[in-house]
């Protein structure tokens, strides 16, 4: 059965959505996917490990870094209660491992580089603040455990640290201080973990997702510390491999329900905005779980915001069928947007989500949409 | 009435003008080139000085502190540990090499940085460099900035070729840096890349740091120094210009003197003309005053004549000075020839203030000029004025021996006066109060000098020195202009002439061997390992091979670094040229040096003092044991036993090897064997002692070439000045000809008469301004070179020179007298005589 997950769009979402982090990778994130087609470019100095079928994922050994991967990410989204109402957050690690064609020894050699980036989305602010790092793998300045969960960037880092995860992120506007503590097993993305990503049986990643993690912990504005409490969703994925590259932008969920079920789903579209490629997941809170045909989600936009900055049009208000299931999304606040044009050119919205089932609550997550300003190039 | 006088006035005025047209315009063009040299120098100084600042903050980016390292740079291990360091924002490390481009004489700098950090220290610069950047993890890839890729005449996917060590590492030129980040020539590399590719694994030149906010600077860098390795400092970005900008700024305040000597001299031109125009209008202003026009009143038309020459040539002067610099940035870029900002690339930087201030200059100048004769002549009695033959009478004023001879001794107490703030500013007062006072006391000596003069038989030679004893003072305008241009002139060549004479001997010196082989010169990346050593001092043909080794080391973190150069010393056979006294080291002293004297000025040395060095894992201390004299190094070099700094450091690279030929042998010969054993080391450049004595003598007058283009102009314009006086007294004494003409002399006699006068006036001026320039040489040469540059210079005078100059000045002299004479004689004698009743 072909299976599509939305790690891998994802990562296209980011590497365009992260561009001005990324710009300076220059499309380490990206190019992989213009040459894996017809693996021209084969890479003496780099054989990247491939995604096997059947290779069963191990935990916590898994948790940690697979450098020999060329793409890896730890990505944290979630929903936070302050004293005047909900935030939204998101906090991602990527590792990246860059085409080398000689063994440099020089200890600077981008062995790795690592990407760390941050976003805080909070209704009384009049839109999303945000911060990056990024650096190469060295000097202990930067690195990822390949043991267990442990990845940082300067003072940046997201580990495991006595059973929980804690995320330290003193970025430019805004410090997080958070615990992250699973309260359900990892929700294997995929067939047991390895998810295909697109017609070619080739195209694969190692894939779990760890859904409604109990989140606790500061945010710290202006010299002012507030305690928050909420709850998280984090993905992890590893691979090799490639997405196809025919799509135009993206759109993306991932949900904790109320009832303690997990949902994920997403679609790529077409330049002309249709449905090029669609997926996802639903996890039942007693584990069951149901994974989607391509055909069996849809994305169906209800309401849509402009930027007044940009003049983006962005439909931030959906119904998703996916399989049996049909909710609605409602941003916690219109604007969303990252605009990083001075810098790269490239504007996107991300942010924190509410699910609906008729007209009544029943989860939250967050929601990413590409490729709405301008078509999206790898 | 009033307006009657008012048109007589400007008749007066424009009447002198237009009769003159030539005079003043020589004048107005002596204002003009003095201003426009001025003006130009100093822009082009000021555009270079600018585009080395701009480079240094484009390096730099936001950092608000640079550690920075020798040129070998520093372990690498001290980037993690500051990195971490709480008040830190951001680090970004970089090696910094030049590297000698293969095949050429000229380097490029490589500065290998790592994009990641460097985008958060140069955040606008990285913004605009997203697409190139990544291609720099491809280790032979590299960024060029466009000025790089325009001088080397390579784009996009060409190949750069650079010598490291002895071989040729090829780089790919993988895009250009966006135009405005960088606007020298330079080359970005992943510091990965450098690392390898540059042969530099483990080491760093230099970590940028930005900051969080709130912390005090100042504080922070006294923290972190005791943290940092031996060799390196924290500076402030501005602190960095400041001490660059400090390292060419002698340089740049000779050039400004020069250039206000040539405006000196334009002056001086305005007052020749000036008190000449005035004694040939004495009648014309003595009427005025007779009609009414007060003594005020025509002091302040005349100044005002002065005035308008020394505006209109200051305008004219800027006007020309703006482009005369753009011309010169356009066609030779920022440097002046003293190497300084040798890879700059300047954009014309008009600073208004400057241009204000030359143009104030250049008023002033001709005002001064034009009030001296003019308040003399306001004084006048229009009585005695009117009268033939007065115009001796009204120089009597100008006498001002006493003042001279003050003038002339303030400046030279102020010789002995230190540098101000590393300036010899008070060695410059005293050459332009000596030169002053020497004018002041011009009328005096002249008197005592044509006393002095034998009456010839031969009746035009006869005349002539009658005529020059009756009218001194006239005569001491004539001979200050001469005296003026030829005194710089001979100052500027026994000083030039004494550096070129003595850095030839020292060449002979320091080269005692037939030939000389140096890795990759003039850059850091270039060395010879041991095992080349040894294979180059076993060629066949090479009786005996010295090596040496040199690299920058710290002293001050104020200073910039020296030079140490470790060679094998022996100071008996005065392969070291020591300036200072013999010196025996006393027993259980630390192990000797020898300073250059840049060294022992700027970090205030002595022999026998002890100092510490950052060589080695610890820093050690050495006894100075002399001082030597060193024209290459202008920021201080220390000279090591090349065996003691093996044994300190480890350290048996070199980068130059000094090599004796064996009997029989021929240079071409050893060069191609030495070319074979060492294989592909095309970074190697073999040379012979005299190659390298010419090549050595050759950048020496290219750096003087500006300092001679200044020198040529002060003299055109004081040559302008003796042709003036020449023809305006020539002017003047139309009946006195007219009279000759009478009495039965001839019109070639009467030639003859102007000729020896010239030659007479010309002598004295000669003469006198050999005495003059000899002192202001002395002042050069002792003063103002020793505290600008920090070397000394043995005095040197060439005499040749000064001689066929000296001919030169008097052949010339005749002959404007004698061409001034004839231009005045072609009228008819009768006419001439009738003019004066």
């Amino acid at each position: 059965m072909s299976f599509e997950d939305g790690g891998f769009t994802r990562l296209r979402i980011a590497s365009r959505s992260r561009r001005r982090l990324l710009a300076l990778l220059g499309g380490l994130l990206a190019t992989p996917h213009v040459h894996g087609q017809t693996n021209r470019r084969a890479a003496p100095g780099t054989p990247y490990a491939q995604v096997l079928p059947g290779t069963p994922l191990r935990f916590p050994r898994d948790e940690g870094s697979h450098p020999d991967f060329r793409t890896e990410w730890w990505y944290a989204t979630g929903w936070l209660e302050s004293a005047r109402g909900p935030l939204g957050f998101q906090i991602t690690f990527f590792r990246t491992r860059p085409e080398l064609k000689l063994d440099n020894p020089s200890a600077f050699a981008p062995r790795q580089i690592l990407i760390g980036h941050a976003a805080l989305s909070d209704p009384a602010q009049r839109m999303l603040q945000h911060d990056q790092r990024v650096a190469r793998e060295g000097f202990s300045l930067a690195g990822a455990s390949p043991d267990r969960l442990e990845v940082w960037v300067d003072d940046w880092s997201l580990k495991q640290e006595g059973g929980v995860l804690r995320a330290r992120i003193p970025a430019r506007d805004f410090q997080f201080d958070l615990t992250l503590a699973a309260t359900q097993s990892p929700m294997l993305q995929g067939d047991k973990g390895v998810s295909r990503k697109g017609p070619q049986p080739a195209s694969a990643s190692h894939y779990y997702s760890l859904p409604h993690l109990r989140t606790q912990g500061t945010l710290t504005r202006a010299g002012r510390t507030e305690i928050l409490s909420g709850t998280a969703w984090l993905d992890h994925e590893w691979s090799s491999s490639y997405l196809d590259k025919d799509a135009a932008g993206w759109d993306w969920i991932g949900i904790n329900l109320e009832d303690g079920g997990a949902l994920m789903a997403f679609q790529m579209r077409t330049p002309q905005g249709g449905k090029f490629w669609a997926g996802g997941a639903h996890r039942a809170a007693n584990g069951e779980q149901r994974v989607f045909e391509p055909g069996e989600v849809d994305f169906t936009p209800l309401r849509s915001w402009r930027s007044p900055r940009t003049g983006t049009e962005y439909p931030v208000a959906w119904r998703i069928r996916a399989a049996g299931l049909t909710i609605e999304v409602t941003p916690l606040m219109d604007d969303q947007e990252n605009d990083t044009r001075a810098s790269t050119g490239a504007i996107y919205w991300e942010g924190a989500v509410r699910a609906l089932r008729d007209g009544a609550p029943i989860g939250r997550g967050y929601l990413e949409l590409t490729g709405y300003w301008r078509r999206l190039r790898l | 009435m009033l307006a009657w006088l008012g048109a007589t006035i400007q008749a007066v005025s424009a009447g002198a003008l237009r009769d003159n047209p030539g005079r003043s315009a020589l004048a107005l063009l002596g204002v003009v080139l003095g201003v426009a040299l001025g003006v130009a120098v100093h822009l082009v100084n000021a555009s270079a000085l600018n585009e080395f600042t701009l480079a240094v903050h484009s390096l730099s980016g936001e950092s608000d502190l640079t550690i920075r390292g020798p040129r070998a740079g520093f372990d690498e291990s001290a980037y993690p540990s500051v990195a971490r360091l709480a008040q830190v924002h951001s680090a970004s490390p970089a090696v910094e090499s030049d590297a000698q481009l293969a095949g050429r004489r000229e380097s490029i700098r490589i500065i290998g940085l790592d994009p990641f950090r460097a985008a958060q220290v140069q955040p606008r610069m990285f913004a605009a460099m997203e697409n190139t950047v990544t291609g720099l993890f491809d280790p032979d890839a590299v960024l060029l900035s466009p000025s790089a890729a325009e001088w080397l005449g390579l784009n996009p996917g060409d190949t750069l070729r650079i010598t490291v060590g002895t071989a040729t590492v090829a780089l790919k030129i993988a895009g250009l840096l966006p135009p405005g980040a960088y606007r020298q020539r330079i080359a970005v590399m992943d510091i990965a890349a450098a690392q390898w590719r540059l042969q530099r694994l483990g080491r760093i030149n230099r970590i940028d740091l930005r900051l969080r906010p709130g912390t005090d600077v100042e504080n922070f860098r006294r923290t972190l120094l005791p943290l940092l390795p031996a060799g390196t400092e924290a500076v402030t970005p501005d602190a960095d210009i400041e001490r660059s900008a400090e390292l060419s700024r002698s340089y740049r305040l000779n050039l400004d003197m020069l250039a206000l000597v040539a405006l000196f001299t334009g002056a001086f031109l305005v007052f020749s003309t000036q008190v000449l125009s005035i004694l040939r209008r004495r009648t014309q202003l003595a009427l005025l005053r007779v009609l009414g026009l007060t003594r005020p009143a025509l002091t302040g038309m005349l100044v005002a004549e002065g005035a308008l020459l020394g505006m209109l040539g200051s305008t004219l002067g800027v006007v020309l000075g703006c482009a005369l610099a753009a011309w010169v940035l356009k066609h030779f870029g920022g440097d002046l020839g003293a190497g300084y900002f040798r890879s700059v690339s300047a954009d014309l930087q008009i600073a208004p203030a400057a241009l204000a201030a030359y143009w104030l200059f250049g008023t002033a100048f001709a005002i001064v000029g034009a009030a001296v004769p003019a308040i003399e002549a306001g004084r006048r009695a229009p009585a005695l004025a009117l009268r033939a033959g007065d115009e001796e009478e009204g120089l009597n004023r100008l006498h001002t021996t006493w003042a001279g001879a003050g003038l002339i001794a303030a400046g030279l107490l102020l010789t002995l006066a230190p540098a101000l703030n590393g300036l010899p500013v008070f060695g410059y007062a005293a050459i332009a109060l000596i030169l002053l006072g020497a004018l002041l006391l011009m009328p005096r000596l002249t008197t005592l000098s044509l006393r002095r003069v034998p009456a010839w038989r031969f009746p035009p030679a006869m005349l002539a020195v009658a005529q020059l004893q009756a009218t001194p003072r006239q005569v001491a305008i004539s001979i200050g202009a001469i005296v003026t241009s030829f005194s710089l002139m001979v100052a500027m060549l026994i000083m030039v002439g004494s550096f070129r004479q003595s850095l030839d001997e020292w060449l002979t010196g320091m080269l005692p061997a037939d030939i000389y082989l140096r890795a990759a010169r003039g850059t850091d990346a270039g060395f010879l390992t041991p095992e080349q050593q040894e294979n180059i001092a076993a060629t066949p043909g090479v009786v005996r091979a010295r090596f040496m080794r040199s690299r920058n080391i710290l002293l001050a973190p104020e200073r910039p670094p020296v030079t140490l150069l470790a060679r094998p010393v022996d100071t008996t056979s005065g392969n070291l040229p020591l300036v200072s006294a013999p010196f025996t080291l006393p027993a259980n002293a630390p192990p000797a040096v020898w300073i250059s004297e840049a060294t022992a000025d700027l970090h205030g040395l002595h022999v026998g003092d002890e100092l510490r060095l950052p060589i080695g894992a610890h820093p050690t201390m050495f006894t100075v044991a002399g001082i030597w004299r060193d024209y290459v190094r202008q920021t201080g070099s220390i000279v090591i036993d090349r065996e003691s700094y093996i044994r300190m450091t480890g350290d048996r690279l070199a980068n130059e090897a000094a090599l004796w030929l064996a009997a029989g042998n021929t240079f071409a010969e050893l060069e191609q064997a030495l070319h074979l054993r060492l294989g592909a080391a095309a970074g190697i450049e073999i040379s012979t002692s005299r190659q390298v004595r010419i090549e050595s003598l050759a950048l020496f007058d290219r750096t003087f070439a500006v300092t001679y283009a200044l020198e040529i102009v002060a003299v055109l314009i004081g040559l302008f000045g003796v042709s003036v006086s020449f023809s305006a007294q020539a002017l003047a004494r139309r009946r006195e000809f007219g009279v000759l003409r009478h009495i039965g002399m001839t019109r070639r006699e009467i030639g003859m008469m102007l000729g020896c006068e010239g030659a007479l006036v010309a002598a004295l001026g000669v003469g006198f301004g050999l005495a003059l320039g000899c002192l202001v040489s002395l002042i050069l040469v002792q003063v103002i070179n020793r505290q600008s540059f920090h070397w000394s210079i043995d005095l040197h005078v060439p005499w040749l020179a000064l001689a066929a100059l000296a001919s030169v000045l008097v052949v010339a002299a005749i002959g404007t007298a004698t061409w001034s004479g004839r231009r005045v004689m072609t009228g008819d004698a009768v006419r001439a005589v009738r003019e004066d009743w």
